[in-house]
């Protein structure tokens, strides 16, 4: 350990810098919405917080919040319940095309944006779905899987096969075996899973972008107003407010992610 | 046995299938028919459904599409570059010299889940001719003139590209480092190979598989990044995924987007492949 301390005498002092360089970009939203002028420079004009208050009043911005709270609850519930399903078949049974079945679900995550985006976009119209708050549900719901999947594979793994036997043996259920041992132990997976599968289809933009015709969600909203200078003080706290409130969902999910392999990472 | 084997089996298939079938439906349907459309033309409003190559033929010769290809193709390199070279420290850092690893991987990760159209946004207010940074070093009188290199260029996409994936190259690199067998270490030290041998003779050949990992991670999405190259590109750091949603939006071409979608798919697919080739190789050929 000495002699790489030796090698790397800088190492610590590096990685304090690049997180700065991650931070910087992600701190300066709420430093600007609080600033007093409509230009995002220094020197900082003073404090105010009026372009929160006018936030309360842009009608179509709340219409594309709970657009995106809807889109979001849905595709979390829906996508969780894959991840369930499969991470138990991943876990407990061995079946031919287990692998397979394993790797292709991950497919989502390496798939460029724009190629889904515009094949489901193709897709939807030429079966007759008109661009909706549907079709970027079905979208979000493929983007999510894999969160869901690899968050209740890891809570699975924990899982003590011989605890559901007991239960068999002492004359439970399936379903009532599933509902009162299986259930509570991954609870806190499910539960991880469900907020992480939330974000992801929370911040979501270009399948929004293209499958969301007249319904925005919120970052669809968000991208129509950025490119006017004199919204840009409200688009900042509405970023603030937004970062805030992924913060604390991962902080809640990452929580409840911990109690479910209760492994320290 | 035979019987009860066979119904573990079907259980698994069960299970699994939902999120199988999902997902691979989205996958293959949209694809082919994407492939349908590229072979269609547009005729003004309508679409003509005769078989022909003539999409495949107009994006080879134009040579806009070349060369919004190669661009693209280029900077996603040059991003997976930087992001993983900046990261491997890091990486080494939080698998080998801190004690509180956990508390490291949060601070990495806790910047990723605020929107990412936000996080692109404000490097555009960073970088900006009248942004943060300039106005920051105006008033440190560290320059005179705004600096005017910072944004609407590749350097800028690549930057902000750089930041916004640095995670998805932290995360498999700090696995492989993790996994590596510390007794492998102390015993090359114990052989008397100095730190740099040791790290270039066994660590580095030993986490290739996360190096791999968190380049194709970073590759392959952002070659198709729209959101980046249309906020702090420019015309300079344009790149194709623009083009392609031009054909599905304003310009109404959808089967010459189609046929564009599914060039970039190839070119990606065969970049990604020769480089697992290539680096495999590499990484057999120096231990």
């Amino acid at each position: 350990m000495n002699k790489l301390q030796r090698f790397f005498p800088g190492l610590q002092s590096y990685a304090v810098l690049y997180l700065v360089f991650l931070y910087l970009p992600v701190l300066l939203l709420p430093l600007f919405s609080f600033n007093d002028g409509t230009i995002v420079a220094f020197p900082l004009k003073g404090f105010t917080l009026k372009w929160y208050g006018q936030l309360g009043e842009a009608d179509t911005l709340i219409q594309a919040l709970f657009n995106s709270l809807f889109v979001g609850a849905v595709s979390a519930i829906v996508s969780t319940s894959f991840g369930l399903f499969a991470a138990r078949a991943y876990a407990r049974y061995r079946f031919k095309g287990r692998e397979v079945s394993e790797g292709l679900v991950m497919l989502p995550l390496v798939i460029p944006g724009i190629i889904v985006a515009s094949s489901m976009l193709v897709l939807f119209l030429s079966i007759g779905l008109q661009p909706s708050l549907m079709t970027v549900i079905l979208g979000h719901v493929f983007l999510a899987i894999p969160f869901a999947v690899s968050i209740m594979k890891s809570a699975f793994d924990e899982f003590d096969q011989s605890l559901e036997e007991a239960a068999f043996d002492l004359g439970e259920t399936v379903v009532g075996t599933f509902r009162r041992v299986t259930l509570p132990i991954v609870a806190p997976g499910i539960i991880a899973s469900l907020l992480v599968t939330f974000t992801v289809s929370f911040d979501e933009f270009v399948l929004a972008f293209f499958l969301s015709g007249n319904q925005p969600t919120l970052p669809v909203y968000i991208w129509s107003q950025i490119r006017f200078p004199a919204k840009l003080p409200s688009t900042l706290a509405l970023g603030s407010l937004l970062l805030l409130f992924s913060v604390l969902l991962l902080l809640t999910a990452e929580y409840f992610r911990r109690r479910s392999t209760k492994s320290s990472v | 046995m035979t019987l009860q084997l066979k119904s573990e089996a079907s259980k698994g298939i069960a299970l699994s299938a939902p999120a199988t079938l999902y997902v691979g439906l989205l996958v293959a349907v949209p694809l082919g028919i994407l492939v349908v459309y590229s072979f269609w033309t547009q005729t003004y409003v309508d679409i003509d459904r005769t078989f022909t190559w003539a999409n495949y033929k107009e994006a080879l010769q134009d040579p806009l599409v070349r060369h919004l290809i190669r661009r693209s193709i280029l900077i996603a390199g040059m991003v997976t570059i930087v992001t993983v070279a900046l990261a491997y420290p890091i990486a080494y850092f939080i698998a080998f010299k801190t004690q509180k690893k956990t508390l490291w991987l949060l601070l990495i990760t806790i910047p990723f889940w605020s929107s990412y159209l936000l996080r692109v946004f404000s490097w555009k207010l960073i970088l900006g001719f009248n942004g943060v940074m300039n106005s920051a070093l105006l008033g440190l009188g560290m320059i005179d003139e705004p600096l005017t290199f910072l944004l609407y260029n590749e350097f800028a996409v690549v930057l902000t590209l750089a930041h916004a994936w640095a995670p998805f190259a932290i995360l498999p690199l700090y696995v492989s480092l993790q996994k590596i067998d510390r007794s492998l270490l102390e015993a090359a030290d114990d052989l008397g190979s100095g730190p740099v041998l040791c790290f270039l003779r066994v660590t580095l050949p030993l986490t290739v598989p996360g190096i791999i990992a968190a380049c194709l991670i970073i590759f392959i999405p952002t070659v198709g990044d729209y959101v980046t190259p249309a906020l702090v590109g420019g015309s300079e750091g344009k790149m194709i995924a623009n083009l392609i949603q031009v054909q599905f939006g304003a310009a109404n071409n959808w089967p010459f987007g189609a046929t564009l979608s599914l060039m970039a798919m190839l070119a990606v697919g065969l970049v990604a492949i020769t480089f697992v080739i290539v680096t495999q190789t590499a990484g057999r050929r120096i231990r």
